[in-house]
């Protein structure tokens, strides 16, 4: 078992799982029915990919465990997702400038995960671009909908903007995982991503009428297993059925 | 209903199998990109369609249902109208 490719695997995966959770609590509280539809749509892209992913990294593990294992069955330490996805819903703003963040990574992400040297990542990074993409979308145009909206609107996500951005630098976190990704060919050249990412932001923010706020304070751990104290309660509750009744199926 | 609420939109999807846009139903939505993103969330979710349409419900004008009796009864007596009475050659395949 190569452990950097495990983490790797399980960074992506999580990322996925944990971000889908967190859409899916909107499920029958959305502000319309068709955008409560939309979000429970993109939860469900968001799982399906984990579901994928977290099989992917049981199989490379090798010990016999599964996807489900994975994903039920870990401790908070050892999940690998951002910062980012684990942070509260908040309002409807909170969410989609939260999901617009990460969507603008993953986009950049998936499309360089299409030639990787691990033909399982590459085939997952191909189908997951293709939601993503749409994810980008419609998470884009509500930011702009909202930030050039009302008086309103327009405060209150620029508010959800400066409470996030502490979590974006950790979008671009690398260690000798990455290091040794990019080593044997499963991670593209990802060099100019921070780049490519703030073209998208910086362009998406001009319309929304939003200003990148100026403090410098970042926050990041989560890639290394040290979370918020969010993830707990996430795990608690998404946990919880098989913790309680072990093996159980449904 | 609150004068807040979003335009009401009428949805037509094109299925793979067929050739016309379809009416399914309709949704509300602040504007027409919207309108079709949630045509697509609430509409093509099981592969529905590959092709969507999107009309505010204001710009359709209907027929009024009042005056159906004068708009379409005229019609049902005009039997010879359909082209059921033309002995069809035999060499005519696929009618």
């Amino acid at each position: 078992m190569n452990q950097a490719h495990v983490d790797f695997v399980l960074r992506i995966a999580d990322d996925s799982l944990i971000l889908g959770h967190r859409l899916s609590e909107w499920c029958g509280h959305g502000p319309v029915l068709e955008e409560d539809i939309a979000m429970t749509n993109i939860a469900l892209d968001l799982i399906g990919q984990a579901t994928s992913l977290l099989s992917h990294a049981a199989t490379l593990q090798g010990e016999g465990k599964t996807g489900d294992d994975l994903a039920f069955l870990r401790f908070d330490r050892e999940y690998r997702n951002l910062l980012l996805v684990e942070q509260p819903n908040g309002d409807f703003g909170m969410t989609m400038m939260r999901q617009f963040l990460f969507d603008a990574y993953r986009t950049i992400l998936f499309e360089r995960l299409q030639s990787s040297s691990d033909e399982m990542i590459a085939a997952i990074a191909e189908k997951s671009l293709k939601e993503t993409k749409y994810h980008l979308k419609h998470s884009s145009e509500w930011v702009i909908r909202l930030g050039d909206g009302t008086e309103e609107s327009h405060a209150r996500i620029q508010e959800s903007l400066n409470t996030l951005w502490r979590y974006a630098n950790e979008l671009f976190y690398t260690d000798a995982v990455d290091d040794e990704m990019r080593n044997t060919g499963i991670l593209p050249d990802l060099s100019d991503l921070r780049q490519q990412w703030e073209n998208t932001v910086n362009h998406v923010f001009q319309e929304a009428t939003l200003t990148i706020p100026t403090n410098n304070w970042k926050q990041e751990g989560g890639r290394k297993g040290m979370h918020s104290e969010h993830l707990g309660y996430i795990l608690a509750e998404m946990q919880y059925m098989q913790r309680a009744y072990p093996n159980m199926e449904w | 209903m609150s004068s807040k609420e979003w335009p009401l939109w009428e949805v037509f999807i094109r299925s793979k199998q067929g050739l016309n846009h379809k009416h399914v139903g309709s949704l509300r939505a602040a504007d027409a990109e919207m309108a079709l993103e949630n045509a697509r969330d609430v509409y093509t979710r099981r592969s529905e369609g590959i092709s969507i349409w999107v009309v505010e419900s204001n710009n359709v004008f209907a027929s009024d249902p009042s005056e159906s009796q004068e708009f379409f009864e005229p019609a049902d007596s005009k039997i010879y109208r359909h082209p059921t009475f033309y002995d069809v050659p035999d060499g005519i395949s696929h009618m």
